[in-house]
């Protein structure tokens, strides 16, 4: 590793594991943003300015041109932690000369059984479950052997949105439960992908007339903000599950809620809505048939540790010079 | 039908439509038609002269049941693949044939037992109360994090027709081992390299315990102190199986004191829970009410299984599924 002529500085908008830290801490002016609450906008852009590198997640910080011109032209690189980018101004930062990085592929296992784990919880409905327990009206409800009777897996047909590594690796793990069929969809065929696993390409229409599971997990571009509205929740089977792990964006949520409290669809589970945190006063949580995680996809102890060493491995390549490990783009 | 030469049969809680039609169809059939199950002594005072009964796991098949039945009753039928609460010694001693639903309710409870272990290890309990209550919103870079699959060393004990299932269906998830107790799965050890241990050994080695053994005098309150003072600190462990194997102060202790990471439970002593239950203050553990095969296909087909059972050992014909002793 070359030598830095003076000690760049950092400025991490959200807190990092302590000891990933240290290696970058050694080597530069690290200041990190304190309190409980994610950064206010205000508070992003102080802490930008004068800086030469940024530690960013998608949340408040939208890297933008008013972030990057008050960070100043010697910003050098930004390293968000997510494998998204839809936060970021891609071409202006490639205008600019400003490198910028992200963490694919660490956070792939570990956001892939959070999607698994959230359609598994909202098909046997396990915050009803939770709770009936917790109020008592377990013993009370027998319902012909009904009672809580969820969905089975085994014999779906799941339809997956977006066969991206993360879209994938959802499909290879449901795949052993036997499902009936996996579908997919998106702009393009991925043959490499879908072949081993025996994943039909199919229009978004078809996925979304055949799935028992729909499971959203494309990245999120101009074209399909919004994609998950009225329209297409008739179009989906009124026992059907929606599982959201991409971007809130991708679901019309008041759409949504109407589809869920009519009966429209069957259920639904979140990882992600509009905004972040989603306000407790959401009608979506006044729903039993809708669950919603707090952005929880990557918390795992090993990825969030993975994601700081590849985030602090950025940040230093960025700072010296050379090419990212894993960059948004290339030059 | 009501014939008298119909054979009377107890059928101790409403089942799905189609399960009842068979029943009603064969048999001079006496329906609990209530919510709420049937108080013992109601229960008893009902079945005086029958001749078959179709009964759940919540009902306790015992010598003082079996004696106010009477000599008439020749056949049990439960809706349940775990038979525990049936003296089938008893049974035997009187002839009374015991029908039970094994095979059909694998995969739902092989899916809610995933279902479960992942809801534990990532934390969605907390993770959906922090929506609520608006604690989401802090970021700490661990804030509910758990423990993952990748690379993980599963601990299944008893891989029967169940954890077998579990096994097969954890295995795209990155385990990197599989440990197994009970009896000798040659097939499980070569489709999953699963590899059979002793208690200890699974104990100290896996970060994820899943209990999946029938409930016998062998495995009751197998899971106790001294099991969880073996396993590690981080363990997540998961009992889908009966509440009996379980020691559920021992169990409370050790996830209080972090003796072990988490547990997640379908069962439990008694069943419902109380509220007031210890263990339902824990963050770190997660009880569901008994709802392993709760799915409506699965659910119909025990109906249907365990009625086929009560009317094939009415006619003295062998039954689907019956227990040998």
């Amino acid at each position: 590793m070359s030598e830095l002529p003076k000690l760049p500085k950092v400025y991490a908008a959200i807190s990092m594991p302590l000891e990933g830290m240290n290696r970058l801490r050694k080597l530069c002016q690290v200041t990190v943003h304190e309190g409980n609450q994610d950064p206010t906008r205000q508070e992003f852009l102080d802490g930008a300015r004068g800086m030469d590198a940024l530690i960013v997640c998608p949340k408040t910080m939208t890297v933008d041109k008013e972030l990057l011109d008050t960070a100043g032209s010697q910003l050098k690189v930004i390293v968000t932690h997510s494998v998204g980018l839809d936060h970021i101004d891609i071409d202006l930062c490639k205008e600019r000369g400003v490198k910028v990085g992200h963490t694919p592929d660490v956070l792939t296992t570990a956001t892939a059984e959070q999607g698994v784990a959230l359609l598994m919880a909202t098909a046997r409905r396990i915050q009803e479950c939770i709770r009936a327990v917790k109020d008592g009206v377990w013993g009370t409800v027998w319902d012909n052997a009904m009672w809580l009777a969820g969905k089975e897996i085994a014999g779906s047909v799941i339809g997956i949105v977006g066969l991206g590594r993360i879209g994938l690796a959802i499909a290879k793990r449901l795949a052993a439960f036997d499902v009936s069929k996996i579908l997919y969809t998106g702009r393009n065929l991925r043959p490499e992908s879908a072949d081993p696993i025996g994943a039909e390409f199919v229009t978004f229409d078809q996925l979304l007339e055949q799935s028992d599971f729909v499971v959203v997990a494309c990245s999120v571009n101009d074209s399909n903000k919004g994609l998950f509205d009225e329209a297409a929740f008739k179009k989906m089977k009124n026992t059907a599950i929606l599982v959201n792990i991409s971007r809130g964006v991708v679901v019309d949520q008041d759409a949504l809620y109407n589809a869920l409290k009519s009966g429209e669809i069957g259920a639904a589970g979140l990882d992600v809505t509009t905004p972040e945190p989603l306000p407790t006063s959401s009608p979506l949580l006044t729903l039993p048939n809708c669950l919603v995680t707090p952005h929880i996809a990557t918390c795992t102890v090993t990825t969030r540790n993975a994601m700081c060493e590849l985030i602090v491995d950025n940040i230093l390549a960025g700072l010296e010079g050379r090419s990212l490990k894993t960059p948004a783009f290339l030059y | 039908m009501s014939s008298a030469s119909a054979p009377k049969v107890f059928v101790s809680r409403r089942v799905p439509e189609k399960a009842k039609a068979l029943i009603t169809s064969q048999c001079n059939a006496i329906l609990w038609e209530k919510d709420e199950p049937p108080p013992r002594d109601e229960y008893l005072k009902i079945i005086s002269g029958i001749d078959g009964l179709f009964c759940l796991l919540t009902d306790k098949i015992d010598a003082e049941l079996l004696d106010a039945a009477g000599p008439n009753l020749r056949v049990v039928s439960t809706m349940s693949v775990g038979y525990d609460h049936v003296d089938v010694k008893e049974c035997a001693k009187r002839n009374i044939a015991v029908g039970y639903t094994p095979g059909i309710l694998t995969k739902a409870t092989a899916e809610l037992t995933v279902a479960l272990l992942l809801a534990t290890t990532r934390r969605l309990k907390e993770g959906i109360r922090a929506v609520e209550n608006g604690e989401w919103g802090t970021w700490k870079p661990m804030w509910l994090c758990g423990q993952g699959l990748d690379g993980a060393t599963v601990g299944v004990v008893g891989l029967g027709r169940i954890g077998y299932t579990v096994a097969q269906c954890l295995n795209p998830f990155g385990v990197a081992r599989f440990l197994y107790t009970g009896y000798r799965r040659p097939d499980a050890e070569e489709e999953l390299k699963a590899e059979f241990a002793d208690l200890d050994k699974l104990y100290s080695e896996s970060d994820f315990v899943i209990a999946c053994c029938a409930l016998t005098p062998e495995t009751a309150g197998m899971f106790n102190a001294d099991a969880f003072k073996k396993m590690k600190k981080t363990a997540v462990f998961v009992n889908s199986s009966r509440g009996g194997v379980v020691n559920q102060d021992d169990l409370f202790v050790a996830l209080e004191s972090g003796e072990i990471g988490a547990a997640g439970l379908d069962v439990t002593i008694p069943e419902p829970l109380p509220t007031d239950s210890p263990l339902l203050g824990l963050n770190n553990c997660v009880v569901l009410p008994h709802i392993g095969s709760a799915t409506h296909d699965t659910r119909e087909a025990m109906a249907v299984l365990a009625a086929q059972n009560l009317i094939a050992g009415l006619k003295g014909d062998k039954m689907p599924s019956q227990i040998d002793d």
